[in-house]
């Protein structure tokens, strides 16, 4: 509700708009550059005559033939094996997103609705939980995972994402639930389901956009994780984000340098696509919960 | 809900935590306890035509039985968080008897690895926040006063730095720094200096990461800022505009004070999060002159053949305990918020 006095007058505007699209430029600029300089060879990318080089890609005229080229793509999906990076990738988030919002959505209904003291404990203990520096959790990890010969498997390291995880998908479906109101299930109880019942029936389905929110979150971590899978994974286990750093332990070779380059966009589109979808589920998440992903 | 269906609902994520983030905490301090075996010696006598010599050599088979016997080192107590790579008690203690003046003693403490990378860590932490806290804010206010029909696009390209991972992120803008990418060059150009390089110096790289920590914290910021900025009161600001308040008097007095929590509540999310800053530096391949204290101990594990767990483990838990002093206000202030709900 504006009120006409409330107008804002030309200049501001006028000054508004050019901030807005200034940081449009600077938020949006750096993407949309690597996304063009992933169709050029490293000698236009970085060039070091003239950086118009790489957007009229001149070397890359000469090196390929035309101005721009899906080499770098297509190398680093079949010899850099990034299909199997984007392979691994996929059965870590979809496997994290499932398991984490079945034991959350559990967890967080039961500590929305019991009224003992000890709930209170439990939502600061996840607090602390997620605070710790993911690396230190990484630190207690390795030495016992190499004991019972554990390491670099998927499995392992879908269960510690899961558990990370955890502290803040509680917190978020917990407030989540709070404002299910609590009548809806517990007319169910009088009616003679059992608690499990009044889940399964009455608020498993109400209970979606706040899993959707929830989810999301957890696609995120599980995706752009870097800390625990580089840590956790073997070489031939590993996910995009480690795979891209170890394209890049190989500075020298100029090739495998711009594998790097369209790796990241090969990794980055989905993600964006994704969020373009439900960016209204992420934005009500980031602001509901005392804590953020 | 009784306490028996609350435990079972409450058990398998209960159990994961416990078994994935509570035993770790303790295994790490564990570790921190002890430390590698040191390789056990032996002499050997050789003799040739020429006479006989003793060499000392590491004998293999005993070390690795030691290995066996103790996969995780001899016990050493606190001593790993004094030593060189930590704490540094010793050195502390030299260099204040040994140097001549405050100057001369900080020099020596801050070229200290661990305290090199708490300085960095901490400057980070609180170089980063404020300006986030204050972009954040003009960007909400901005975008909030847009014709509705273009803030969804103008929403989705402002979080988009957030969205993706910090090392990409880095990356991405670590390519276009680069001597010869298109804003390097474009300094170069700026100063008029072909050889400047934001590389070479480690107080340009510090700014570089700064710089880099704005960008990607700031949506961050934006959202919780515009979301409080839905939630504030028409009344008081109609007020306010039939008192005669000017644009800037109303956000001072009115807006402003309405958002004091949530910009407390994004400060203290901001340094937790910055002071676990690790994927900035390997991006921007600034390991040379800024390390922080995830750093530290990403490197003593990243040895696939030999890691220094005990290092790790001590490094970890100063970390926590610097967690810990930064995150008691978050409690604080949840524990009241839980009270006054009851």
């Amino acid at each position: 509700m504006e009120s006409k006095i409330n107008r804002y007058s030309k200049q501001l505007i006028l000054i508004n708009s050019f901030f807005i699209l200034a940081w449009l430029i600077i938020s949006v600029f750096p993407f949309i550059w690597t996304f063009w300089g992933s169709f050029k060879v490293k000698a236009d990318f970085f060039s070091r005559a003239d950086w118009m080089f790489a957007v009229t890609g001149v070397n890359t005229l000469i090196e390929t033939g035309d101005t721009s080229t899906v080499k770098a793509y297509v190398e680093s999906w079949t010899e850099g094996e990034f299909w199997k990076a984007t392979m691994n990738t996929i059965i870590i988030t979809v496997s994290v997103v499932t398991i984490s919002l079945f034991l959350g959505t559990l967890g967080a209904y039961a500590l929305s609705r019991s009224t003992y003291k000890y709930t209170f404990w439990i939502l600061i203990a996840a607090l602390i939980f997620r605070a710790m520096p993911h690396i230190t959790l990484v630190s207690g990890y390795l030495f016992p995972f190499f004991q019972l010969n554990v390491w670099g498997i998927l499995p392992t390291t879908i269960i510690v994402l899961v558990a990370i995880n955890q502290p803040f998908t509680l917190w978020l479906l917990y407030s989540f639930f709070k404002t299910v109101p609590k009548e809806l299930d517990e007319s169910a109880l009088i009616d003679g389901c059992s608690y499990f019942q009044a889940f399964r029936f009455v608020i498993m389905p109400v209970m979606w956009p706040g899993v959707v929110t929830a989810g999301l979150f957890s696609m995120m971590l599980a995706y752009n994780d870097f800390t625990v899978t580089s840590l956790l994974l073997n070489q031939q286990n590993y996910t995009m984000v480690p795979k891209i750093n170890a394209y890049l332990g190989t500075i020298e070779h100029s090739g495998n340098y711009m594998w790097a380059v369209s790796s990241v966009v090969s990794a980055t589109a989905p993600l964006f696509m994704i969020i373009m979808f439900f960016q209204r589920q992420l934005i009500s998440g980031l602001t509901a919960g005392a804590v953020k992903g | 809900m009784p306490h028996r269906t609350f435990f079972w609902f409450f058990f398998p994520s209960g159990l994961a935590m416990l078994l994935f983030i509570g035993l770790p905490i303790i295994s790490s301090f564990f570790q921190s306890l002890h430390i590698e075996p040191e390789q056990i010696l032996m002499e050997v006598e050789k003799c040739d035509p020429f006479g006989c010599k003793t060499e000392t050599k590491v004998d293999i088979e005993a070390t690795t039985k030691l290995q066996e016997e103790q996969p995780l080192g001899r016990f050493n107590g606190l001593g790993t968080y004094g030593d060189r790579n930590h704490l540094a008690f010793d050195e502390i203690k030299e260099a204040w008897t040994n140097s001549s003046s405050i100057a001369e003693f900080t020099d020596i403490l801050l070229n200290l690895p661990f305290y090199k990378a708490l300085l960095f860590t901490l400057t980070f932490c609180f170089a980063v926040t404020p300006p986030v806290v204050v972009l954040g804010f003009i960007v909400a206010l901005s975008v909030n006063t847009i014709t509705k029909s273009l803030k969804g696009p103008t929403i989705f390209g402002v979080i988009l730095p957030m969205i993706v991972t910090p090392l990409i992120g880095s990356l991405v803008l670590f390519w276009m720094i680069d001597a010869k990418g298109i804003l390097g060059s474009f300094i170069q150009f700026l100063f008029d200096d072909p050889n400047l390089s934001l590389k070479s110096s480690s107080q340009l790289t510090w700014i570089t990461l700064i710089i880099y920590g704005i960008w990607h914290n700031t949506p961050f910021a934006f959202v919780v800022f515009y979301a409080a900025l839905q939630t504030v009161p028409q009344d008081p600001i109609e007020a306010a505009i039939i008192d005669g308040a000017s644009r800037y008097e109303r956000v001072r007095h009115i807006v402003i004070p309405h958002l004091y929590p949530v910009a407390t509540f994004i400060i203290l999310i901001c340094l937790m999060d910055n002071f676990r800053v690790l994927e900035p530096i390997i991006g921007f391949a600034a390991e040379g002159v800024a390390q922080s204290l995830s750093w530290m101990i990403y490197n003593d594990l990243r040895s696939e053949n030999k890691m220094l767990f005990g290092s790790a483990g001590a490094t970890s838990m100063l970390t926590i305990i610097g967690v810990a002093i930064l995150l008691t206000p978050v409690l604080i202030r949840t524990w009241r918020e839980f009270r006054t709900e009851r």
